[in-house]
């Protein structure tokens, strides 16, 4: 069996297995984690509850007015590469007919050409979020082997994928199959490392944000 | 006395059947062209296989579908390529000699014996093992026997077509009759793979006449094909790949990009993966190659072509199911038993998590000054 055979054959199977086993089994785990009963008495209704969570869904995700300066560069980094990931990801022609192939749904695709552009950007944008990591001295301390595991297996599968479009550094079969093979290390990787914030981040900021509100403190 | 046809140097051999100097010089430049070869090569190469004594070919078939030879031979339009036939002494096939039988039989031995150690064993089909090997038999003898018998006495050994050289159609899963490539068979002499299903022709005279004009094996890649033809994919000469580039992509082999002639890739297209001289040599006399026609290459010159999924799902897309793609029912299945393998695995540790939660809540009262 040759490496594409593989990627995209039994190594994808087993690969998208653990990422639906570690998922759900993180989530379950997560939800039926037991909250500590608040005995105090609570500042807003279950409704205003609800609602200050929705709402510090929202004011969560974008800089506080006090702290823009100091924030406000590493949060539009943050964004711009996630959206360069997004676009890449959901609207290049090969990667919708994955996806199709998997889901039965398709969409329409950029052009090539602009995919590449947005890919190199994101490429570069990586690089500089890395940059910021190592050399802001309060980030540096925060960030762990989770943090620098996860940007690199990600900007693997990009750095692949680049590559295997371009046909830069051996042969189509062997670039896609270290593209494909990336991707499937992604997805093991994905519910075990801090990855799965794209699972929990929403629902986290609701849950504290609902917390806050029922002590009249959301802001 | 009339001398032997196998005694005749090439050139009067040729001279017999009335071709020309010319016509045979412009043979052996079409060759040295579609070898790559520089352009003084032809005349040069005519010019040394007229005066030696046309090598002696064995061409052995086993289990193949004879598509390989009817590649070669072209029946239904003689060409250029079909001068091989005059350059080389076929003394044995059994579709195209006249003999049959034991006289059939009789000229290959005779072959073998004359020619001992500097014969062309040209074999094209897979190799039966199966059955003590009694699903290809000749004159009462096994494949496998009559490749081993006569594999000892060639110079060299070319495998046309994919059975040939890979196992082919027979050697796909489940490989019923136990097939095997030569390369399976025999492992002691110089083997020259020339794949594909079938091959092209002028791909397989190239290689012939190459070995009988040089006396060497060409510069072959990692599954012994020869690099001068197989060393781009058809994806590199495409000349739909401007298509691939711009991310244009036909996405039914009837919509407006199909029309267009837009990149296959998606419709299953194996041309990236793929190394053959298809796209430059194409077939017919040139006319055409299968991606000119509207439809994907199917990746007929790559070892098990047969079993790398579905000829029509994309080269990127998962190929783990029945069709040898993932349907969405299949990735719902997988999904499914997956989630509720997470939801007991993550209930458990949700379990184990509320007890020691509980476990420290309950240290932390016993602990505490005020408390009890």
């Amino acid at each position: 069996m040759d490496l594409l055979s593989f990627a995209r054959g039994a190594g994808l199977k087993f690969a998208l297995a653990v990422f639906c086993v570690g998922v759900v089994w993180r989530i379950v785990a997560f939800a039926l984690l037991r909250i500590r009963r608040d005995l105090n008495e609570p500042r807003a209704s279950m409704l205003k509850s609800l609602g200050g969570g929705l709402l510090a869904v929202g004011t969560r995700s974008w800089p506080h007015p006090e702290f823009i300066g100091r924030t406000g560069a590493g949060e539009a980094l943050g964004y711009s590469y996630h959206l360069g990931l997004f676009a890449v990801v959901l609207l290049f022609g090969p990667h919708i007919t994955f996806f199709g192939s998997l889901f039965g749904l398709t969409w329409p695709a950029l052009p090539s050409s602009v995919i590449t552009v947005i890919s190199v950007l994101t490429f570069t944008l990586f690089l500089a979020v890395l940059f910021r990591r190592v050399t802001h001295p309060v980030l540096r301390m925060l960030s762990n082997f989770d943090d620098y595991f996860s940007w690199f297996i990600t900007m693997l599968v990009i750095v692949t994928g680049l590559a295997a479009t371009a046909h830069i550094g051996g042969p189509y079969e062997t670039l896609l199959g270290l593209h494909i093979l990336s991707f499937d290390a992604l997805l093991v990787w994905f519910p075990f490392g801090k990855l799965m914030h794209a699972f929990y981040i929403f629902p986290s900021r609701a849950i504290n944000g609902s917390l806050l509100a029922r002590k009249g403190a959301i802001s | 006395m009339a001398q032997r046809n196998e005694d005749l140097t090439v050139g009067e051999m040729l001279r017999r059947h009335g071709i020309s100097r010319r016509g045979f010089i412009k043979f052996c430049t079409a060759a040295a062209s579609a070898m790559a070869l520089p352009p003084l090569m032809g005349p040069a190469m005519a010019e040394q296989l007229r005066n030696v004594r046309r090598p002696s070919v064995v061409y052995l078939s086993f289990q193949e579908c004879t598509g390989c030879l009817e590649s070669l031979t072209r029946s239904f339009a003689p060409t250029i390529e079909s001068l091989i036939f005059d350059v080389i002494s076929l003394d044995y096939n059994d579709t195209l000699m006249a003999a049959s039988g034991e006289a059939a039989e009789a000229a290959r031995t005779q072959a073998m014996h004359d020619n001992f150690g500097k014969y062309v064993l040209v074999v094209d089909g897979s190799v039966p093992t199966g059955a003590g090997g009694g699903y290809c038999t000749a004159g009462g003898k096994s494949a496998e026997d009559i490749l081993r018998e006569a594999a000892k006495g060639a110079a060299a050994i070319v495998c046309v077509g994919t059975c040939a050289a890979f196992g082919g159609i027979p050697f796909a899963d489940p490989n019923p009759t136990q097939a095997w490539p030569v390369t399976g068979i025999v492992g002691d002499k110089p083997i020259i793979n020339v794949s594909g299903c079938p091959p092209i022709p002028e791909v397989i005279t190239g290689t012939l006449l190459q070995f009988v004009s040089t006396g060497k094996v060409p510069d072959l890649d990692e599954h012994r094909r020869p690099k001068v033809f197989f060393g781009n994919t058809i994806h590199d000469r495409c000349y739909r790949r401007p298509f691939f580039d711009e991310g244009k992509f036909a996405k039914s082999f009837d919509d407006e990009g199909a029309r267009n002639g837009w990149c296959l890739y998606e419709l299953g297209c194996k041309g990236p993966t793929t190394y053959n001289a298809c796209a430059t040599l194409k077939w017919n006399g040139g006319t055409s190659f299968p991606i000119e026609s509207g439809h994907g290459c199917l990746g007929c010159s790559e070892p098990g072509f047969w079993d790398k999924g579905s000829f029509y799902s994309a080269l990127s897309n998962p190929a783990w199911g029945k069709a040898g793609e993932a349907s969405p029912s299949e990735v719902l299945k997988l999904a499914g038993g997956a989630a509720v393998a997470g939801v007991a695995i993550g209930a458990a540790s949700a379990a184990v998590s509320r007890m020691r939660q509980h476990r420290q809540e309950e240290q932390a009262v016993d602990n505490d000054p005020k408390g009890g």
